[in-house]
Formats: C-alpha cells, structure tokens, sequence
C-alpha cells in the first residue's frame, strides 16, 4: 500500500441496524475500512451483504448507527447543509439501477446543468455552460445536441448510466462511489461503462469505491478488495492477495461462481 | 405532462364523470344569468305548489279570447273535478243502494255520473253507514252539482257607487286564450317549497353554494393533509412523531360528532356558509395527510431523491421538485374526494339543523333540511327533497366517478 499517500476516508467500527425487536436487521457490522487517494477499492459480496447500505452511509445519506467515518483525517462533519454540500463536492455515486435514479420530471439538461452550479458555475452565461455540458456529454460518446429538451427516460440503461458518468465529469469529485453501476444494464454496454469509469479517473485522478458482487469485475478494476458477508468484512487485501490466494471459504465460493475468470476478465480484451 | 392528459381524457369512466360535473357547473354558472330572479324570492303564499306553469286566471280574462270546439273537452273537465277516489266512493254507495256491482263503470264518466244523479238520495238509509261517511257523500254530491251544466261563467263588477254587480264579461266553456298571450304566467318547473320559493332557482343557487363550499373545505383539508403529510413523512423523527399522534387523534375520534361539535359551538349566528366549509375543511385532512406521510416515506430513500440530494439541494427544493410532482396525482385524487366528502358533510351537519345560518344563502343540505322539517317526504311533496337528492348524488357519482377514471389512469395495475 502506497504509505505516502493521503488517507482520503476511513471508517471505523461502522454500523448500520435497520428496525428494531424482532425486525432488527444488521445490514452492516463493524466495518472497518481505508481509502487512498488515487485508489480503486471494490466491496464484494452477494445481494443482500449490505453494500449499498454501506455506501449510503458513506456517502452521508442515511445515519449511522454506530461507527466514525473520517474525511482528510477529521472526523466527518455533515450535520449541517452547508457542511453537507461541501462534503458531496467531495464525493459523489453512481447508484445501481439507472432508470430510478433521475427524477422523470427533470429534462437532461437540468441533470447536468445541476452539476454545473454545484461547481459555482451558476452565474455562467449559458453558452459557457452548454460548452461544459456538450464537452462532457462527448466524453462519454453521447451528443448533447439530440439529448437536449429530452427526459432521461427516454434514453437506454446503457446511455443513462453514460450520462450518470458526465454528471461525474462535470463535478469532478475527489472520491466516486460506484454501487454496481453495470448490474443493471445490458452485457454489452457494460464494458463501455467500466472503459469511461477507468478513463474518467485517469483525467481527473479520482478515487473510486467500486461496489459488485461480481468478484472478477473487483479483480479487472481494483487495487484492494473487501469481501463482504452478512455486514461484516471477512476478507481483505490487495486484488491479487484476495482473489488469487483467498482465505475464507466464502470468497473461494465467490470465486468458484465465476470460473473461467483469467479468460473472460483478460485485461487487454475489454 | 401533455401525454397524461391525453391519457386522462381517454379513459371513459373520468371523461364520463368530467362530462357530468362539467354540465352541473355549466348549469350553475349559466342558469342565474337567464333567470335573474332571487333564488330566496317567496313567490308563494302556501307551501309546497306542485311543478307547472301558473297562468295569471285574471289576465287570461283580459287576453284575447278564441273559440275552440274540442270534442273532449267536457268529459275532461269532469274527469279533473272527478278523482280516482271520488270514483270508488260513488261505485261503494252504488253498491250498496243495490245497483249490480257489473253495471258500474268507474271509468265511464258520464255512465256514473247519470248512475249517481239517478239514485242518489241523501235520505236514504244504508245500513252501517257512518254519520261521517254519509256526510261526505253529501259534500261529493254537492261539488258534482253543476259539472254536468253547459253554461258559461259571469264576470261582474261591483259598482262603485251603487255597490250592485254589474255583469262585465262572460266565459263561456269553449272560450281558450293562448298562454303566451297573458300577461303573466310563471313557470315552476319544480314547483315551490315551504316558504313558497321556486324550488328550480333556489336549487341552482344551492348547488352552486354547496359546490363552493366543497371546494373551499376539500381545498383547506388538501393544504393542510399535504404540508403536515409532507413534513412528516419527509423530516421524519420527532416532527413525524408529533404529527402522527395529532394525525391518529383525529383517525379514533368520529369526524363527524366533531363537526357536530364545532359547528355547535360556533353558534347559529356566525356560522355563513364559509365558516362551514372551514370547519368541515379543518376536521377533514388527516386522511389525506396519512397517505401523503405513506407515499412520501416510500419516495424518500429512492435514488432520485439521493441523487438530488447529492447534487446539493436543500430539503425545500427536494420537497418541491423531486416529491410533489411524484404524488401529485395523488393529491388531484384526494382533492377530488375531499371535494365531495365535504359537500356531503355539509349536507350532513344542514339536516342536522347544524348548517349554515338560513338567512343568506341556500345549500343542498339546508334545502333538505326545510323539505324534512316541513315534512315534505311524508306529505309527498317530492318536488321539494327529490331534485336536491339527485343533485347531491350526481355530484358524489361524478367526483367518484373522476376519482376512478384517474386511478385507473395513474395506476397501471387497476386498468381495463
Ligand atoms: N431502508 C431499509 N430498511 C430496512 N432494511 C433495509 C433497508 N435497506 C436495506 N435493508 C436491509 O439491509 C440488508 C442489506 O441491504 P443492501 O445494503 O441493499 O444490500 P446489497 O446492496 O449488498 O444488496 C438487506 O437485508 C436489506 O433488506
Ligand atoms: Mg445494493
């Protein structure tokens, strides 16, 4: 782990409990974790280990139970708006299921246009921002001459999440949080998404928390992985630490769904 | 948005139930324009005139005045003097003075009237007769005297000075004026009340007044069901807490002894027709507010909303732009049914006599009140409870009707 580096956030003993008495669920369970700058961690772990739980907390979008999260060595501070606004120029997501993640009363344009005032660019004549925004939508191989005046709905899953990828590029955050941004989309755009995701964090040198449950998509990504079981971390490490000498029988079963994994994640195919 | 309404508009059951209430409003707006009258105008002296046309008779002798010969004329003259029980009461006297029941026809006018002259004797003595019966048999043989007479009718004068009669004009039985020709004739279509007003204009006004009242308490129970939905199903935490508890406070106590309460309270002189619809407005939100709270709750952890948040909204602009207009339809749905629930509850509290004060303004619920106290429903005036019936009926079937039009619309699982 590159030492000299600065520890972007962290968690510790992190804890989220949904209900209470007989409902009491535990989604996530003392978790401990650290982020780098520069770093591409993945959280692995079947549906229902609570991952994207733990990315809403996080991402300080629901409250934790119990636990610190720490951000740039201070213990996080959301509890006002401003404070929360600051915090989310910061970090940013992309959530799993693209056709509820924008509101379908909103046209593109105020998708992306949102992104830019967040960045102080609301004084901007307009034609600099249609400038930023075509510039964005380009590099994710949309034109935003056609997706103009159009309703996010009536675009596909794949060019949905694209667009999911310029509001990134236009905010430019320090960490990203992708919570399975490819599981919900057609096989065939999935590689586009990882190729734009990989080549966003180049430009802008982000940090990324990669969440999947698919153990090699961690492995094609990511520096450091995290396996998760029924909220607790029960295995980490480095990608290859993890994924090619696993430990714990769950991650060897993860792996055992996913055999053929040097052939189909070979790195120079995708 | 443009799409929805299109979809609105296509579904049979909300333009039915559209069509209805639009032509009841159409009704109200249109009708007090024609018929300027004041719908609380007493036109009567009595109560309770059945549906017509009132021709002016003192006119109709000063109109221009035609000779008809109509065959039918006669017999129709004594027909309308002669009632269906008059009828029965000349066969059973018949009957019993010992004409075979086989020869009496009670539909054969003149046959039963030559019968009756014929054999009538007030003198005779038919065993088991009543005194009371026997003198309403003279009364009948009394009123039939005349009917059967083919002269006209004197008109006299009294002479101002001698203070004789003087005869000034004669109507004969085949003399007609033209309706359109008299001077005054007023059409009752629903005839008039107890206090003697045009049933037909005073039910539009109440209409109208109801519909205003309906709105304006749907309308107050929407905002406030709304806002109180909002705020708690939004913030959540202590404030959902409290508005929850007021929320189920108002759910266990029955609504309506609540309204019979305040309206009681309020006093008879200060309850207009606005404080009602207040009133009725304040004890109905929490209905809409539960539902709201319900889908609200549902909408707050969507990732729309989070994406909102992230992008760096305040709770105010999440609550406006990325909640409302996903139950905004709802809300319509609501409106529309507290739109109706509140004209019913008015018509409710009016019957109780827990209505607006009488004075002003009619309403649905106060016209059935009066037609109930003057017991229009046991002397079968129908003219004075019936037509307010249908009206609050048809507006209740519409509102619904609407309601389940858009539900049908906006929920893909209950359409046809
Ligand atoms: N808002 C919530 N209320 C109650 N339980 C929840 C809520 N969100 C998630 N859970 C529960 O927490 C557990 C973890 O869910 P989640 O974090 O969505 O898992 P994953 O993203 O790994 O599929 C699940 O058992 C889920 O039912
Ligand atoms: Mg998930």
């Amino acid at each position: 782990m590159p030492v000299e580096k600065e520890l972007y956030l962290s968690a510790s003993g992190l804890t989220k409990v949904f209900g209470f008495g007989r409902q009491k669920t535990v989604a996530v369970d003392h978790v401990d974790l650290n982020l780098y700058e520069g770093e591409v961690i993945s959280i692995v772990g079947e549906s229902g280990s609570g991952k994207t739980t733990l990315a809403k907390m996080l991402l300080g979008l629901i409250s934790t139970t119990e636990g610190d999260i720490y951000f740039q060595g201070k213990k996080r501070d959301i509890s006002t708006h401003r404070k929360k606004k600051e915090y989310w120029k910061n970090i940013q997501a992309i959530f799993q299921d693209p056709f509820s993640s924008y509101n379908i009363f909103n046209k593109i344009d105020t998708v992306l246009l949102d992104c830019i005032h967040m960045r102080g660019g609301r004084k901007f004549p307009y034609a600099k921002k249609v400038e930023l925004m075509t510039e964005a939508c380009s590099f994710v191989n949309l034109k935003f001459e056609e997706l103009t005046n159009k309703y996010p709905f009536e675009l596909s899953g794949g060019q949905m999440q694209r667009l999911m990828i310029a509001r990134i590029f236009l905010l430019k955050p320090k960490i990203l949080l992708a919570d399975e941004p490819t599981s919900m989309i057609d096989a065939c755009s999935r590689a586009t998404i990882l190729d734009m995701l990989m080549q966003l964090r180049k430009e802008i040198g982000m940090t990324i928390i990669f969440i999947t449950h698919d153990i090699g998509l961690a492995y094609y990504v990511s520096d450091s992985v995290y396996i998760m079981e029924h909220g607790k971390f029960v295995e980490s490490g480095s990608a290859d630490d993890v994924i090619l000498r696993p430990k714990e029988p769950y991650t060897k079963r993860l792996l055992n769904d996913v055999p053929k994994i040097y052939e189909e994640w070979d790195l120079s195919t995708v | 948005m443009k799409h929805t309404l299109r979809q609105i508009f296509r579904s049979g059951k909300f333009v039915f139930g559209f069509s209805i209430f639009v032509g009841i409003l159409l009704i109200v707006i249109i009708y007090p324009l024609i018929i300027t009258n004041h719908p609380l105008e007493i036109v009567g002296q009595g109560t309770f005139f059945p549906p017509g046309v009132y021709v002016n008779v003192y006119d109709s002798l000063g109109s221009t005045s035609y000779t008809l010969m109509l065959e039918d004329a006669a017999a129709k003259r004594i027909a309308s003097k002669l009632s269906e029980g008059d009828r029965t009461a000349i066969k059973e006297w018949l009957v019993k003075a010992g004409i075979p029941e086989g020869e009496i026809d009670t539909a054969d006018t003149e046959k039963l009237l030559d019968q009756w002259v014929n054999n009538y004797d007030p003198n005779k003595n038919i065993p088991g007769m009543t005194n009371a019966k026997r003198n309403y048999f003279i009364r009948l043989n009394n009123s039939l005297k005349g009917l059967l007479s083919t002269e006209g009718v004197s008109i006299a004068v009294k002479n101002t000075e001698t203070g004789a009669l003087e005869e000034s004009d004669f109507v004969g039985q085949s003399e007609y004026v033209n309706v359109s020709q008299v001077a005054s004739v007023r059409v009752l279509p629903l005839g008039t009340d107890n206090f003697g007003r045009d049933v037909l204009t005073e039910l539009v006004a109440a209409t109208r007044v109801s519909l205003q009242i309906g709105f304006v308490a749907g309308t107050i129970a929407t905002l406030i069901g709304l806002a109180l939905g909002l705020l708690a199903g939004y913030v959540g935490g202590l404030v959902d807490d409290i508005i929850m508890f007021i929320t189920n406070l108002f759910t266990v106590i029955p609504t309506f002894v609540l309204l019979i309460l305040i309206s009681f309270s309020i006093g008879q002189d200060k309850r207009g027709p606005f404080a009602i619809a207040v009133v009725i407005g304040l004890t109905a939100w929490f209905w809409t507010a539960r539902a709201v709270r319900a889908q609200v709750i549902s909408l707050r952890n969507r990732d729309h909303v989070n994406l909102s948040k992230l992008s760096g909204h305040s709770i105010a602009h999440i609550i406006i732009a990325d909640i409302l207009p996903y139950i905004a339809s709802y809300v319509v749905m609501a409106l529309i049914l507290q739109i109706s629930a509140g004209i019913l509850a008015e018509a409710g509290l009016s019957i109780l006599g827990l209505g607006p004060r009488t004075t002003e303004v009619p309403t649905l619920g106060l016209m059935m009140n009066w037609a109930m106290i003057y017991q229009a429903q046991i002397l079968g005036k129908w003219w004075a409870y019936f037509p307010v019936i249908v009206v609050i009926a048809l507006i209740a079937f519409s509102l619904n009707l609407m309601n389940t039009g858009l539900d049908q619309v906006f929920n893909p699982a209950l359409r046809d």
